[in-house]
């Protein structure tokens, strides 16, 4: 028997199947930004675990998209000659294995970020996980035979509507499922207060890495999809300002609320797409809503105060 | 058998300042010990040290025979030591019940697996944990406040909460640090009658540091005095209170009750 969320995943994953089957009958564009929110909606959510519900403040996402990105990428555009035909030549194994293996890298990425936090908190911890976020920008840029800054080309299209619903459906349910036992409160509790989780019992240090740990698995994972969507990957996608879109993506949503997260996910892709043709000073804006939301709704948009959460 | 906790020529300084000198105490298996003195006398230090926030410069700390020096807040906790905290430190953002949940945390089996794959054995914890929040909960009349924000309590319930939350860990001593803080006459009578309770249903040491007189003179069996991190005077409340010194430094000529 499942539980309830479970059927909700099932669903998820269902509905994911059935819209991929029909992906056809709709048009580029809007698969282009469909496919889009459902990697920011993996890429927000698995952020809020660690900036949201553990109250770490992660300026890195992209770094760790980048990991996962490369890795898939390397595995099935490099390797694939060989690697595909050990699965049968089934791209439906093949893939998710790729995109699994990304992960993985991408969350021994995340130990190693994570283990700093041990020490450091707030506007300390921002600065090292921008910094990590640089540094594999530019060590991408500078190591030929991963492109450097022309970039990796030809990664086959293996995304589908299905991998990107699924994996986001995935992350989603992950997190919620994390946080919401007495072992999740644990994050929260750390999130609000370190000595006194620590009193209660709570190897902080340890929700700590997990969450680093597990929202750089899913950060990696969707950037691999994000890579066999566009098939094409180079180090500048993965910048600072990517990071700083899916801080903003948690910010607007509500730190901790994983609705409201996926709704300002859902918003901010699209407002972007629409203002594609303004190029760079889309950051400008990006930098404006944090100014105004920070002032003017710290708990973020979608967060309603005197709205009573049931403990379950 | 040793006594519960053991302070051994306990000493922390801090750059130049001695906050805790050469301190040793103990506290009793059912035992409940005050520990009073004047403003920055070193309370809350000791509390500190005892539950590993601070490790001391010298000396040692034991608990039931074990020293507790080098390990971490969250070890000592799971070696059956509860505080609450001056400055009242709940879980703001989460709601009563989730307070107290949380604290069950070293109890529970499950871990982020379990959370993940939920299965039967998982809920029946869940569930069993939930009984366990609502039980305390209600023994101390906050079983009405289950799904508010902790910090929208009032005042009183914080602090009562906070001591739930500490209970929840299943401590064998517990800390309360100025757990009449704040109060009013009638919630303090109310606590001293809460703590005896405590004390006595979960058949639990106490070592409280508090500054109203009539709460710490009421309720302990032992008090020891503080003055400047140096122990000045330790025995009952009522030869305490004749202690000239202990007059001198905190209690001023005319012992003050209140
Ligand atoms: N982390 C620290 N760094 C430096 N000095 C400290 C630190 N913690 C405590 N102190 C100092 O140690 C002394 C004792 O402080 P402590 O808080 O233990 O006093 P207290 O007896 O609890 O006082 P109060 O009754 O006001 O709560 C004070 O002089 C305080 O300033
Ligand atoms: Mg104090």
């Amino acid at each position: 028997m499942l539980a309830r969320s479970q059927y909700y995943l099932l669903a998820a994953l269902a509905a994911s199947f059935v819209a991929s089957l029909f992906s056809g009958s709709f048009n580029s564009y809007f698969l282009d930004v469909a496919v889009t929110c459902g990697i920011n909606i993996t890429l927000a959510v698995s952020l809020n675990l660690i900036n949201g519900y553990t109250g770490q403040f992660s300026l890195g996402h992209a770094g760790f998209m980048a990991i996962g990105a490369y890795s898939a990428s390397l595995l099935t555009t490099n390797f694939g000659g060989k690697l595909l035909p050990l699965v049968g030549g089934q791209t439906w194994i093949f893939f998710p294995l790729a995109l699994y293996a990304g992960g993985v890298v991408a969350s021994v990425a995340g130990l190693l970020v994570g283990v700093p936090t041990l020490r450091l908190r707030g506007d300390y911890l921002a600065i090292v996980t921008l910094g990590f976020g640089e540094i594999i920008r530019v060590l991408l840029q500078n190591v030929d035979a991963v492109g450097g800054a022309r970039g990796l080309i030809g990664i086959p299209d293996y995304t589908t509507l299905f991998w990107t619903f699924g994996l986001a459906a995935i992350t989603v349910y992950t997190v919620w499922a994390l946080v919401n036992s007495t072992y999740g409160r644990g994050f929260i509790a750390v999130s609000n207060d370190e000595i006194a989780a620590e009193a209660m019992g709570i190897n902080t240090t340890r929700y700590k890495i997990t969450a680093f740990v597990v929202g750089a698995f899913f950060a990696g994972l969707a950037g691999g999809i994000y890579a066999h969507f566009k098939q094409y990957i180079a180090p500048q996608g993965f910048g600072f300002d990517k990071s700083i879109e899916i801080v903003v993506m948690v910010i607007l949503g509500g730190m901790g609320n994983n609705v409201g997260v996926i709704i300002a996910a859902i918003l901010l892709t699209v407002l972007t797409e629409t203002l594609r043709q303004f190029g760079d000073y889309r950051m400008i804006l990006y930098s404006l809503l944090i100014i105004v939301l920070m002032i003017a709704r710290p708990q973020g948009l979608f967060t309603w105060t005197g709205w009573k959460r049931k403990s379950a | 058998m040793p006594p519960l906790l053991e302070l051994d020529r306990v000493t922390i300084r801090f750059g130049g300042l001695t906050a805790v000198s050469e301190l040793t105490a103990h506290v009793g298996g059912h035992e409940l010990v005050g520990l009073i003195g004047p403003n920055g006398a070193g309370k809350t230090t000791v509390f500190n040290l005892i539950t590993g926030v601070y490790q001391p410069t010298s000396g040692d700390i034991r608990f039931a025979g074990e020293s507790l020096v080098g390990r971490k807040p969250y070890q000592i906790t799971g070696r059956n030591i509860a505080r609450t905290f001056q400055n009242i430190r709940l879980f703001p953002s989460l709601s009563v019940f989730d307070n107290v949940r949380v604290a069950f945390h070293l109890h529970v089996k499950h871990d982020a697996v379990h959370s993940l794959t939920r299965f039967r054995a998982f809920h029946a914890e869940e569930k069993e944990i939930a009984a366990q929040t609502m039980e305390l909960l209600d023994i101390f009349d906050l079983g009405k406040f289950r799904d508010e924000p902790a910090k929208s309590l009032p005042y009183g319930s914080q602090r009562r909460l906070e001591i739930v939350r500490a209970l929840a860990t299943k401590p064998k001593l517990l800390l309360l640090d100025e757990p009449a803080a704040g109060m009013n006459p009638t919630e303090k009578t109310e606590l001293t009658k809460l703590i005896r309770f405590i004390k006595d249903k979960f058949q639990i040491a106490v070592l409280l540091v508090e500054h109203d007189m009539q709460v710490v003179m009421g309720i302990c069996e032992r008090i020891a005095v503080l003055d400047y991190g140096v122990k000045i005077a330790e025995g009952t409340p009522t030869e305490v209170r004749a202690n000239p010194k202990v007059i001198e430094a905190y209690l001023g000529e005319e012992p003050t009750p209140g």
